[in-house]
Order: structure tokens, then sequence, then C-alpha cells
């Protein structure tokens, strides 16, 4: 009898060229670059070497994506010299880009599953953390430094230490108005910022079989803030269904050998983790960060944690400096925490689904809050024009603009001023994450719209008595 | 890349959980090319205040720890973003090990291939240096890499480190020198891999 295998062995398995000193050399499937990748580049030039393999290589402009005024030049030259420099490394290369005039530009994390480069079974990497998204599709993603890119873009390969498997499983069924984001802050909060160190993710059961792609792209994007080295959820019907018809997913007799793959990409019966956790999906409500670390997350029905309350003193110390920076009391109500401004957007929580869910609770309301709408990509854009989600984003007050990374990370100069308060559909609640001195608050991207109409945080099931 | 066996340097206790690579090096230095001075922007927004003037309360700005080579942290160092540049700034500063009771997978990937060590020990274990450190400034600290162990005055620990990691530091060792010896391998592997999955080439490939 063989030993039962998890998806995540299998896919590892699929992938190793040869074992080393306890490292093994795995062949990479897909390499998506973008404009942070420039050191790699650099690296390459210095040796006078090309990239290995340009059609498995693909570039995007995010990072630095202008989300307004795309039509003329980049004002700001360092940022314009950000994206040209990106422009000229793809042209060089040979590589296929996606760039800021592309129909199909957006959030490298949006685009390759929408063009259909992202595919179950494939082993995927890129130059930033958040590629553990595209584990969604059953397929092995994770972010690499830029040595690592440099590797790749050398050789199509990569050295790694075979991380440990974990498996997260939740069961039942998430109340209405909750989503992925939800679940994911629940599960950060549950097991640690570091709780995933180390190790492979597999997330499972029935509230994950029930989510969507947008929904399992979230989750798994969020896999990274719960410290894994990448997250996953086994291919099915929802998943093949996403991929029909995407340009560069395989399509007639190529895509029949591929289901016959990606059908047998499951943990088997029996499969032995190295850890497991479970969390009960009912008992969710939706969750929001009141601290500077994704782990920082309690249900909104929830108080400021109180320092003085804590028996541990190095965490009370760290909770004491949080609310420090964050501007909080001790012990108040979290649906008393009064904000300045709103952002919808990132490869966490700007996929189609996300601005609808928005757009859901937006709906002949008014923000009480300036804010800022980024899609996930100019394709996402197009799509909510067409069901007129711009117009109820602009009606409540909201600015609807171009897609990138935008005030996720704030480099493309769309930034939150110091000691500003933000409700944040994004991934990262760090310090000056979104500029100098910003205060962030992670939510889902209905509870965000929540708190936009209501100028506080707020829990979005009392906004939706007799809403539907 | 250097190779790394043995440091004994100051060490600057940094006594705090989730110091993310955001505040290891901020956002908006990832534009700066690699020419030796990340080492300028290095915890930027911890280490200087808004008109750019040293905050006298962060550790690396007291006088006894400014030339450290060695940090000790808390919990989950170097979380989050992938940008290598928090490790040329740890580098460039003058830094070649940091000792935390955990750490971002990412980021340990990255120090492993600039020569900067992650020195892995328990919480109490991170938590006593820093007391110890903290009551004398300027003991000076060791850590062997052969032998994994750091020595500050009377404390005497094993840190953990991943073998592959470890041979990788004291080696020194080039990755592309490495993989290009396994050139056969690899080009046999892409045959077979071409024949067994056609589908996983992007449709439009040409």
């Amino acid at each position: 009898m063989t030993t039962p295998l998890t998806l995540f062995d299998k896919l590892w398995a699929r992938h190793e060229i040869v074992q080393r000193d306890g490292e093994s050399l795995l062949w990479v499937d897909r390499h998506y670059v973008h404009e942070g990748s420039f050191h790699a580049f650099s690296r390459l030039a210095e040796r006078g070497a090309a990239v290995a393999e340009p059609e498995l290589t693909f570039g995007v402009a995010d990072h630095y994506a202008p989300t307004r005024g795309r039509g003329g030049p980049i004002a700001n030259f360092e940022i314009a010299r950000m994206v040209s420099q990106l422009e000229k490394n793809a042209a060089d290369q040979d590589i296929t880009l996606f760039g800021l005039k592309d129909r199909r530009q957006g959030i490298v994390h949006v685009v390759g599953p929408e063009l259909g480069l992202t595919l179950p079974g494939l082993l995927i990497v890129c130059g930033d953390s958040h590629t553990s998204t595209h584990g969604a599709f059953g397929a092995f993603a994770f972010g690499i430094g830029a040595s690592e890119v440099a590797h790749v873009l050398m050789t199509q390969t990569l050295w790694q230490k075979k991380p440990k498997r974990m498996r997260i499983t939740a069961d039942g069924g998430l109340a209405e108005g909750l989503g992925a984001k939800d679940l994911a802050l629940a599960i950060i909060a549950k097991i640690g910022a570091d709780g995933a160190a180390g190790h492979a993710i597999e997330f499972a059961g029935s509230a994950i079989r029930a989510l969507s792609m947008e929904g399992r792209m979230t989750l798994c994007n969020m896999a990274i803030e719960a410290g894994g080295r990448c997250g996953m959820v086994a291919p099915d019907a929802t998943t093949f269904d996403y991929l029909k018809c995407r340009e560069f997913a395989p399509k007639g007799d190529a895509l029949d050998m591929a289901m016959q793959d990606w059908t047998g990409l499951t943990s088997d019966s029996g499969a032995q983790f190295d850890r497991e956790v479970s969390i009960d999906a009912t008992a969710i409500a939706p969750f929001i960060t009141w601290g500077t670390s994704p782990e920082d997350a309690l249900p909104i029905d929830g108080n400021i944690p109180d320092p003085g309350r804590e028996q541990n003193p190095e965490r009370a110390k760290y909770i004491q400096g949080a609310l420090d920076y964050m501007g909080l009391e001790p012990g108040g109500k979290l649906t008393d925490i009064v904000i300045d401004r709103v952002f919808i957007g990132s490869c966490t929580n700007a996929r189609i689904e996300d601005l609808r869910a928005a757009a859901a609770v937006l709906a002949d309301r008014v923000s009480k809050v300036p804010g800022l709408v980024s899609p996930g990509s100019s394709s996402v854009k197009r799509q909510a024009e067409q069901e007129g989600l711009d117009r109820v984003f602009c009606d409540a007050g909201l600015e609807w603009a171009d897609s990138g990374c935008s005030m996720c990370v704030g480099i493309n100069g769309d930034l939150v001023a110091e000691g500003e308060r933000c409700a944040s559909t994004t991934n990262r609640n760090f310090r000056g994450r979104q500029g100098v001195g910003a205060r962030t608050h992670l939510m889902s991207p209905a509870m965000v719209a929540a708190a936009a109409v209501c100028g506080h945080l707020a829990d979005v099931r009392s906004l939706m008595v007799g809403k539907n | 890349m250097e190779k790394f066996t043995r440091i004994e340097a100051t060490a600057c206790p940094l006594p705090a959980e989730n110091i993310d690579t955001d505040q290891i090096l901020p956002a908006r230095y990832l534009k700066l090319p690699r020419k030796g001075e990340h080492g300028k922007v290095l915890f930027h927004d911890l280490r200087f205040d808004a008109a750019g003037r040293e905050r006298p309360d962060f550790p690396l700005n007291r006088p006894g720890w400014r030339n450290a080579g060695i940090i000790v942290s808390g919990r989950n160092f170097g979380g989050g973003s992938s940008r290598e540049a928090a490790v040329y700034a740890l580098y460039d500063y003058g830094v070649r090990c940091v000792i935390a009771s955990s750490f971002g997978d990412i980021f340990s990937q990255n120090a492993t291939k600039n020569g900067l060590l992650t020195a892995l020990v328990s919480e109490p274990e991170s938590g006593a240096l820093v007391a110890a450190l903290t009551r004398e400034t300027a003991l000076a600290v060791t850590v062997d890499l052969e032998s994994q162990s750091i020595v500050c005055g009377p404390l005497r620990y094993k840190f953990t480190i991943d073998p592959a990691r470890r041979t990788r530091l004291l080696n020194g060792w080039d990755d592309f020198d490495v993989t290009n010896s396994f050139h056969d391998q690899i080009a046999a592997f892409k045959a077979a891999d071409r024949k067994a999955r056609p589908w996983a080439l992007p449709s439009q490939a040409r």
C-alpha cells in the first residue's frame, strides 16, 4: 500500500529536480515580475545573463502604477523611472508585459488568475509575499526575495527546503454578510502572525468549499499574514469553471489532459499533516484589526484590549505600544472607533465580488468620510463599470480610480496622512504601511463600506436590515 | 557572498514582537539601487522623527549600541513583505546576525542569500539576552555558527538554524554556481515535464 499524500506533497514531488543537503531544486512553471523586481534584473545584467525561460515569465506594472491621470505622463520622475525600468527590462529580455497601457494591466495577483496564467498544479513564484494568493487554484505559490528572483530568471529553478504541512479546516456556513476576509482574520487571530511559520497551509472543510474563487484567493492571500510559506485549496468544480476560456488557460486536448491531472490534486484520505487546526465558521462574527499586526484582530462586537488586564508583562507592553501608535484608549467599544477615510483595493479584496459586496452596502447611501476605490485590475474595473458599481461608489462620495497596489503600500503616492485613521480592505496594518504615522484597520469590503456609511467602525449586519 | 563563521560584536536589544520588514525598511526606500548604502535608512521611521532627527529612545541610537553587529529581538522578526532590501539595510548598517524566537520565512531565506545569520532561540532565551544586554550595554556577544552557540556574559545558549542554510552560510556559496552544476538534470527534467504536462505551458506561448 502506498503512503497517502497531501496535496502539498504531490505538488512538491512533481517539481523536484534534484536533492542536495536537505534542499530540493524545484522547477518553476510561472514567474511573475513587477517594478520591484529591478534588483534581480540588475543582477542578471552584472552577469551578462539572459532570462532562461521568457515564455514562462510575465511582467505586470502594479506597485508604482498611478491610479489617477493614467492617460498622461507620470509626474513624479522617480515613479516614472520605476515603471519605465520594468518596461525596458521586459523588452530587453523578451518577456510579455502587461504595462500601464495594456487592457490586461492590474495587480499581479489579480491578473495572473484572471488571464488563466495561474493554474492548478503549477509552481508559481513572484518577488512579492502575497504570491500565496495563487494557491487558491491548488497551485504551489509563494513569495521570494530579489536573490531568488534573479536565480529563477537565470535558471527557471529554485532551491527550497520542504516546509511542514499544516491543514486548517473550516466547517459550517459563514453568516450572511461575512466573507473570506473575516475567516482569514479569525484564523490569524487564533494562530498568530507567525502561527504557520515554516508550514505550507492547506485550507479545507465545507466553509472553504463553499467559497468562490475570489474568496479562496482572499484567504490564500492572507496565508502569509499567518506566517505560512504558502496557502492552498484543492481544485474542484468551482476552480475548473473559473478557468474556462481564460486567455492563457489550456483549451481542447490540452484542457482534457490537464483536467485528468487536476482532478487528482487533493489530499489522499488518511494523509498526515504535521499540524491540524480547525475553526467553526458558523461562530465567526465580522472581524476587524485594532493594532499593528494582522494578528491583532477581534470580532466587531468586542472591545479595545486593555493592557492593564494582561497577565504577561511583555504582552501588555506590546498592546500598549500598538494602542499608542493607533491613538486608541483601552476598553472602549470597537464600534466607537471614528475613522477619517476608507480604502477599497489591493490584491486581497479588490476583485469583482469584493466590489459588489461593498457596493451593495453603499447603494443609496452616502459615505461620511472620503475614500478611494481602486479595482484589482483594469478588467475588474471595466466589469464593475458595466454593472454600474462605479456609479454607486461615486454617488456615495468615494473616488473611483485605476488599478494598482495603490494605498495598500502607498509607493505610487496614494497615502494616508499622518495620524489619519483608515478602514481598509488591505492585508497589512503595520506601522507606516499606508503612510508615515497612518493608522490602518483591516476588514472586509462590506465592513469598510459599513464604516464609510457610519463614519466609525460598524457591524455590517446592522446595515443589512431591510436591504436585499 | 561573504562566508559566515563566527562573530563577536556589540549586540543591540530590540525587545519588540512583530518587527516587520516595513519597519526594517519603509516602502518608500524600495526604489534605492543597491550601492551599499541601505544602512542609512535601516529602521528609518523608528530611528528618526519627521524632521530627520534621531529618536534618542530608540536602542540603536544609544551610544553603546550604535555600532551593533548583532540584534536581539522578539517573536516574528522580519515578517511581512518579501523585500530583500530589509536584509540589505541590516547588512549595510553592519549587522551580521539577528537573534529572535521566530522569523518571517522569506526574510530568513533572503538573509541566508546575503550572509546575514538568523539565529533561532526560545522566547525565554531571547528575553534573557535582552535583559542581560539592557543591564550591561557593552557586553560583547559571540555567535558561532559551526557550534551553533551564543555566548553573552554568563549566558550560553544553543541556537537553531536549518542545516541547509547553515551549510550555505558557512561556505558562502553562490547559488548560481551550485545550480549550474546540475545543468543536465535540469534539462532532462524540462524535457520530460513538457511531455508529461504540455498543458502547463501558457496556451499562447511561442
